[in-house]
């Protein structure tokens, strides 16, 4: 078996993983914040190592500006409700997931006004148009940082430059990036980053959350949901305070667990030689397949620009029979359609049939990739013989 | 009889972020219940030794450790 659809979730994920969160189950098992007894404590002090994983790999100083969610939807979901009032405007991409497309339509019927700036058809942006999309209602520009259809970059540095220049802060969706990119909310100049944990994170599923710039003033983006957090208890109002003022509720502590494990993980790894191992992956698929008479490759087609996601069609074929073929005849696992993304695929051209995704992670070989390319080329070659 | 300084905060969170910073800085620190004469939002408070107060300190606002406060205590 060839799993070849880590943009959707990664695996298999590194032994310490499912160590750690084994190890939390059996040791520790406790709520963190509500109790002073000492499972209480060890599993706060888990808590404390992801938060500060996650800060050192996403260039964070203050480890309590990691915060919790259950995925990067979640995190999106906060930020959008906390940061649009019916009246305001705010900017986002032709390349968006419906994770920012979704909560958008329905801010959009509350009274939130919506511009999607243009993407090209290889899913990139040219930065400059932000500037003229801008207008004095806009209260936020949401991008994200990588397409989950066809892996293609997005420039946000520039478009945070920009965003700096007109005081607006900036929201970068991060599930396709995280743990597989560099990034560094103080370089990049990024506000506020979603971040899935399951992902380039290679952390356990229900993992995620919101990573939030040292200078960015939490005062004035209020908390999606409400609750208890062990913290303040006298009081009936949600407290201020980082982290709580976003996490209430038990959290998911095997999760979280897994997580802290995963990122310090990617840490010693290096995100840096991960990226060295996807690249080269993503580049042999890319030059692979273009190499196939009858399969059409979509986004940049190369490897120096893009995450390591490649979408490709089959001409004439449904991709859901190619995905098919590929699971049940050749063992490649991969993610045929719309990928959650219709906008995506409008850009492309892709809209309505879809595309197929391949999606190699740090765990996949050179001979796997190799082998998933033979199968492609079987199954075009079934197709061209008619 | 030890005299102690016991460091107050809102959150457990904040309670192990202190602990972290002073045990890396090689002060003797544990986590307490918060003695009932010393109020404060958190069940969990941070003791060390009193004459560490000032380095304490110091060390916590360099990392960003949010404090309510921090008091004498005997025992």
């Amino acid at each position: 078996m060839i799993y070849l659809d880590n943009a959707a979730t990664s695996w298999p994920k590194p032994d310490c993983v499912p160590e750690a969160m084994l190890r939390y189950l059996r040791d520790v098992g406790a709520s963190p914040g509500r109790s002073g007894h000492r499972l209480a404590l060890a599993a706060e002090r888990i808590r404390l190592d992801a938060r500060l994983a996650l800060a050192e790999l996403f260039g964070v100083s203050d480890p309590l500006r990691i915060v919790f969610m259950h995925n990067a939807t979640t995190a999106l979901n906060v930020v959008l409700h906390g940061l649009l009032p019916p009246g305001s405007h705010v900017i986002t991409t032709g390349m968006e997931h419906n994770a920012v497309m979704r909560p958008l339509q329905a801010l959009a019927q509350r009274g939130v006004t919506v511009t999607v700036v243009a993407c090209h058809a290889d899913g990139t942006l040219a930065p400059t148009v932000l500037d003229a999309c801008i207008q004095p209602a806009t209260r936020l520009i949401v991008a994200t940082h990588a397409s989950n259809v066809c892996g293609t970059v997005l420039p946000i540095r520039e478009m945070s430059a920009i965003a700096k220049q007109r005081g607006i802060p900036l929201l970068v969706d991060a599930a396709q990036t995280a743990g597989g990119w560099p990034i560094d909310l103080r370089r990049d100049g990024i506000d506020l980053l979603a971040f899935s944990g399951h992902k380039g994170l290679l952390g356990p599923s229900g993992t995620g959350g919101l990573a939030i710039n040292d200078a960015f003033d939490v005062k004035c983006l209020p908390p999606l949901l409400q609750g208890g957090t062990g913290s303040r208890s006298e009081h009936e109002e949600h407290p201020a305070d980082l982290p709580d003022r976003y996490e209430p509720g038990t959290p998911n502590m095997p999760g979280i667990a897994g997580l802290a494990a995963a990122a310090r993980y990617v840490l010693e790894t290096g995100v840096a030689r991960i990226r060295t191992h996807e690249r080269m992956l993503t580049q042999r698929l890319i030059d692979g397949l273009r190499g196939i008479v009858g399969v059409r490759v979509h986004g940049t087609q190369d490897a120096g620009q893009q995450t390591a996601v490649v979408a490709f069609t089959l001409v004439g074929q449904s991709v859901s029979d190619v995905a098919q073929a590929l699971d049940e005849r050749f063992g490649v696992l991969c993610r045929p359609g719309l990928h959650c993304a219709p906008r995506a695929h409008r850009t492309l051209g892709t809209f309505p049939h879809g595309t197929l995704r391949f999606a190699p992670g740090l765990f996949t070989t050179l001979q796997e990739a190799d082998t998933a390319l033979a199968a492609v080329a079987e199954l075009a070659e079934t197709t061209s013989r008619g | 009889m030890a005299d102690y300084a016991v460091i107050l905060v809102h959150t457990t969170s904040h309670a192990v972020f202190a602990e972290r910073v002073l045990a890396q800085a090689g002060l003797a620190v544990k986590l307490i219940p918060t003695p009932r004469h010393l109020s404060s939002d958190c069940g969990t408070a941070v003791r060390i030794l009193a004459p560490d107060m000032a380095v304490a300190a110091e060390k916590l606002a360099a990392s960003g450790v949010p404090v309510d406060r921090i008091e004498s205590w005997a025992t």
